[in-house]
């Protein structure tokens, strides 16, 4: 089966769908269609504008260019994660969120590359550049929830941790419950993700493949690889910025520092 | 044995210079918020601090933060809780030695079987107290200790609180009742703006 190529008309018609919400947000007056209007053209301006730098690194092949654009991906990234949370570090949510988006990221799809998908040479940018840009999507997800369950759960739990600290236990182990509960939160969106596929959704790679003309089964299992990638990213995720943000809120004398964070409660 | 402290300061209070021997109470009287709950933090370690803190000659600097609150134990007006129940709060090997001190601060028979929202303010604060006594620490600091307890139950934490200085426990009490500083004290002293002085 070959992949039914798309034309700007067929576009325009899909698009039509849109104009229909608009119409109908200022029919109902839901006061959604200044939003939908931006949305939706940020949307296929980003897109378009990702298409033509793909296709032109891609046609370049070459590492640097490749390293480029998943560095910039990975920044954008750990600025999200950063930027999620109410509460910041002082010196910046960043100190956690880039050493672990650029961790979990990096691991997780050089370990596909060289063991799984094994492209030639192992950094080509069609496999590479769409592997780290999905496995980036569930990194932040576990990211920024887990991140956020630290920073704004901390205060709250402060007199449960310092009752542990009283008591002579190590700041690992005081802290531990609310790390423990981070990580467990961080972790929902991947575990959602990975029970409802094929009963409740089918998702996205999987169908996007399907669509473009591949025997369902094979799509079947690049997509369990998938999902045990976006696992494994988010689970790094999770405990780097859990662990992260926990060490950074302790220090050598094993005080919990809440004078370290700020922005509302 | 001395809890000897010397130049202990952080921004807000101190310095503070003082001295407890074994056996000895020093209460610290004053108004809220005038620095005294901030005071044994900064005993215990839990706040940012400069200063000389030793036990028993044993410098605090050179000694691990965990170790130095095992020797030290510091009991807020409200202890915290890490789990739901009462009974995740004491090690099972002790359950004898805390029932025994549960009965003599005058504590129900049932209390570890319960849940931590079952406890009102005072059984809180007087299990804080066991939490803190089990780990049988040299010093203790302890923070409005009968600031949620009827006159009965204040004795009987009184009563205890002699009990370990008897067997040469140091300890440093914070308290609005200055009628009780006087009941348990050798020395009684004053916070005020951030310093310690005589009463």
């Amino acid at each position: 089966m070959n992949p039914i190529s798309l034309h700007p008309l067929d576009l325009a018609i899909a698009a039509s769908l849109v104009v229909v919400d608009i119409l109908l947000s200022v029919f109902l007056r839901l006061g959604l269609h200044r939003q939908l209007l931006i949305s939706a053209g940020r949307m296929v301006l980003q897109l378009t504008a990702v298409g033509y730098v793909l296709r032109y690194v891609f046609a370049l092949d070459s590492p640097a260019a490749t390293g480029a654009i998943v560095l910039v991906m990975i920044l954008v990234a750990a600025y999200e994660v950063a930027a999620r949370p109410s509460r910041k570090l002082r010196g910046g949510n960043f100190l956690v969120s880039i050493p672990t988006v650029a961790g979990a990221t990096v691991l997780t799809s050089v370990f596909a590359l060289v063991t799984a998908i094994r492209p030639a040479p192992w950094f080509d940018p069609h496999y590479a550049i769409p592997l780290v840009g999905i496995i980036l999507g569930s990194v932040l997800n576990a990211g920024s929830i887990s991140l956020g369950g630290i920073l704004d759960g901390v205060t709250g739990a402060q007199a449960s941790i310092e009752a542990r600290l009283m008591l002579g236990e190590r700041w690992r182990v005081a802290i531990g419950p609310l790390v423990r509960q981070s990580i467990r939160r961080g972790m929902v969106p991947v575990l959602n993700q990975m029970i409802a596929a094929g009963i409740i959704t089918l998702p996205g790679i999987m169908t996007g493949q399907i669509l473009a003309g591949l025997d369902p089964v094979e799509a079947v299992k690049y997509q369990v690889l998938l999902m045990f990638l976006l696992s494994g990213g988010s689970c790094l995720a999770a405990i780097g910025t859990a662990y992260g943000a926990a060490s950074l809120l302790t220090d050598g004398r094993e005080r919990l520092r809440l004078d370290r964070l700020t922005g509302p409660k | 044995m001395t809890l000897s402290i010397e130049g202990l300061r952080n921004a807000l209070v101190g310095p503070f210079d003082l001295r407890v021997e074994a056996g000895r109470c020093t209460a610290i009287v004053g108004a809220s918020g005038s620095g005294k709950s901030l005071f044994l933090r900064m005993v215990a370690d839990l706040d940012v601090n400069e200063g000389a803190v030793s036990l028993a000659g044993d410098d605090r600097a050179a000694i691990s933060a965990p170790a130095w609150r095992r020797r030290v134990g510091l009991v807020p007006a409200q202890p915290g809780w890490w789990g739901e129940s009462v009974a995740e709060h004491f090690d099972a090997d002790l359950r004898t030695r805390a029932a025994e001190l549960a009965d003599a601060l005058r504590l129900p028979a049932d209390i570890f079987a319960r849940q931590i929202f079952q406890l009102s303010t005072g059984e809180r604060q007087r299990l804080g107290l066991i939490r803190a006594m089990l780990a049988d620490p040299d010093v203790l600091l302890l923070d409005e200790p009968t600031g949620s307890l009827d006159p009965e139950a204040t004795l009987a934490v009184e009563a205890l609180l002699r009990e370990r200085l008897e067997a040469g426990v140091v300890a440093i009490v914070v308290t609005h009742d200055t009628a009780q500083a006087a009941r348990l004290a050798h020395t009684v002293l004053r916070m005020e703006a951030g310093r310690l002085a005589p009463l």
